[in-house]
């Protein structure tokens, strides 16, 4: 499995730390109220297809990244810098 | 407090030669870690050149010479290497010493390429990694940086507690790579 870091390029899976769903990037706000931060804390979706995943390029540029990639096909649709996104949300 | 000796980080493992090759203590000097402010890139690299004779390197790419160049090291970090650092870059980055947190070796020759194609799972041969390119990868397990300091020359760095792993690898390569020759 290889990655494309948006900085360093296609890299091997071993340089990158899986850290789960980029449930991360869509952080409730502080008042949101109970149910929104109980889904943000505990609740996962499992899908069969699609995901969008945070990965930490730990051997390499140390960025975090969004990786778009479908798990039935193994297939890595998009990689984002973490960084990139949150700024175009704000 | 009498003068302090400054000690390799090998010991008296280095210099090695296998074969076309040669691993030695790069003695590069000082380093310092140059992480530009919030929007202050342009005038870090405005200041780099000013007091030093390099711009700000782009990503995976090292500029300045022999025993002073600036190396891309990371997201939005750059390695000073050689000089101490002018007061002037603390004004739009933030400098932190590394000096002793890094191990340098420079691994010369020939059969570089070859040596450094088991350890690190990039490609690093001359089409494509030329003179002043950089990549922040592993070499082996270890999370280093390797530079092409030269057609058949490259500096590289890991952590200073790994030090001798560093030489053991590389020496391991060294051998397997001449064996074949």
């Amino acid at each position: 499995m290889r990655l494309t870091c948006p900085l360093c390029g296609a890299r091997d899976r071993r340089e990158f730390y899986y850290q789960g769903d980029a449930v991360a990037m869509t952080r409730p706000a502080p008042d949101a109220g109970a149910d929104a931060w109980d889904d943000y804390v505990h609740l996962r979706d499992n899908p069969a297809g699609q995901t969008r995943d945070l990965w930490h390029h730990e051997g390499g540029c140390g960025a975090w990244v969004v990786v778009t990639r479908n798990t039935v096909t193994h297939e890595v649709l998009s990689v984002t810098l973490a960084e990139t996104e949150a700024r175009a949300a704000r | 407090m009498g003068d302090l000796i400054a000690k390799s980080a090998f010991g008296d493992l280095l210099p090695l030669s296998e074969g076309a090759a040669t691993l030695s203590d790069a003695e590069v000097g000082h380093l310092t870690s140059i992480a530009p402010f919030q929007g202050q890139t342009t005038a870090t690299s405005q200041a780099l050149r000013a007091a030093h004779g390099m711009a700000l390197p782009a990503v995976n790419r090292a500029t300045g010479k022999a025993f002073e160049r600036a190396i891309w090291f990371g997201k939005d970090m750059a390695l000073l290497v050689g000089p101490p650092p002018n007061a002037d870059l603390a004004r739009t980055a933030a400098l932190t010493d590394q000096s002793d947190a890094w191990a340098c070796v420079t691994l010369d020759g020939p059969p570089a390429e070859d040596i450094l194609a088991r350890l690190v799972p990039v490609d690093l041969r001359a089409a494509e990694f030329k003179r002043g390119h950089t990549v922040r990868t592993q070499i082996r397990h270890m999370n280093g940086s390797i530079t092409r300091v030269g057609s058949d020359s490259f500096l590289i760095m890991v952590f200073r507690s790994m030090a001798i792993t560093l030489v053991q690898d590389i020496k391991q390569a060294m051998e397997a790579t001449a064996a074949r020759r």
